[in-house]
């Protein structure tokens, strides 16, 4: 990365009250307070968001994609974690 | 075609409302001048809802103001049918912002942050009395446009602080665009009937009330910029008397041209 470019963030945003934030992009800043603003611009301008987070690139951890076979195919024959042989009562209806 | 322009019954408490309208329509058609030209994407972006702001302030103000002066006009023939005599803005507003020439250097990006940060820190000032203004409809303007405004305003003292505060460069440009506004921040402040009309019927504040204030804000993001206020200067523009810089007829050129063209064409 050259030396003029500013650092990476990831924007995260909360749609209304009660639900998580979502992440929906990216962007650059050279500050966290700028990433902000920069998120309420490029992300917020439509009414999308009631608070916004943003945190820098570099400071997530993320999963090897080529680890994919170990950490997520193991999944695909366990059936029974899902919790879809219970009979629910008919009061209970949609869960 | 030949469009005739409108012409103006103009009343002390008319001219009032307009130079806020037109203050507010050519900053936003400045600004605008910078869409695709910002530093980087993200605040290309953020320079055009400011203008996008500015413009809706603008539509909502020059609605109001066609209802005060009584003969009809709407926000449309406001800004596009009358002659520069008849713009009251303040005269820097409508300098150059993004394209120097000989008569006017400038178009640094230095100097649009600098007349952001003077132009909102002056609006938010002046919502911020005209909340309590005696026409309803002017408040309740105001109260909306004053939301957008807080947020101008640290947008562009954030910027202010950055360059005056980042490399030697970006404080060198800074203060060479701070000289270049600083002549026509007069204006801002000057009291004359149309400010005395106003006041008297609780329609706003006069322009030399909103100064103490302006001042203080002003000076809180200097101080941080490592920026030196200017010196004084007597001269005092006049574009909120209808007597505009040279630049304006090109500005308007530029606004008016697809309405002049093509008569109240909408698509």
């Amino acid at each position: 990365m050259s030396q003029n470019e500013w650092p990476l963030w990831e924007v995260f945003v909360r749609p209304k009250a009660g639900l998580d934030h979502k992440h929906c992009g990216s962007l650059h800043a050279a500050d966290a307070k700028m990433a902000l603003q920069l998120a309420r611009e490029v992300y917020t301008r439509r009414q999308e968001g009631t608070s916004v987070w943003v945190v820098r690139s570099s400071d997530i951890t993320a999963s090897d994609p080529g680890d994919k076979p170990m950490l997520f195919d193991p999944m695909e024959d366990k059936v029974y974690r899902h919790p879809t042989f219970y009979k629910l009562p008919e009061a209970v209806d949609h869960m | 075609m030949v469009v005739e322009s409108i012409r103006l019954r103009l009343t002390p408490l008319v001219q009032y409302r307009l130079r806020i309208a037109d203050t507010c329509l050519i900053h936003a058609q400045r600004l605008g001048e910078w869409c695709g030209h910002g530093p980087i994407l993200e605040e290309d972006i953020a320079l055009t809802n400011l203008s996008l702001d500015l413009l809706g302030q603008a539509r909502a103000l020059l609605t109001h103001a066609g209802k005060v002066e009584g003969q009809g006009f709407d926000e449309d023939q406001l800004a596009f049918l009358r002659d520069e005599g008849q713009f009251f803005n303040l005269t820097l507003v409508e300098q150059p912002s993004r394209k120097a020439s000989a008569h006017a250097p400038g178009g640094d990006f230095a100097d649009l942050v600098l007349r952001n940060f003077l132009v909102a820190t002056w609006l938010k000032a002046l919502y911020g009395r005209l909340v309590s203004s005696s026409d309803a409809e002017l408040a309740a303007i105001a109260a909306k446009a004053l939301k957008e405004t807080r947020y101008h305003q640290e947008h562009a003292a954030d910027w202010v602080v950055r360059l005056g505060d980042g490399t030697e460069e970006s404080a060198r440009r800074l203060a060479a665009a701070l000289d270049r506004a600083w002549p026509y921040t007069h204006e801002m402040f000057v009291r004359d009937a149309v400010d005395d009309a106003a006041a008297a019927s609780a329609l706003g504040p006069r322009r030399d009330e909103l100064a103490a204030d302006w001042q203080r804000g002003v000076a809180a993001v200097f101080s941080d910029a490592k920026l030196a206020l200017p010196a004084a200067t007597p001269f005092v523009s006049t574009g909120s008397n209808g007597v505009h810089s040279e630049h304006m007829g090109f500005v308007l050129a530029e606004m008016q041209t697809l309405q002049r063209s093509f008569p109240g064409g909408k698509w």
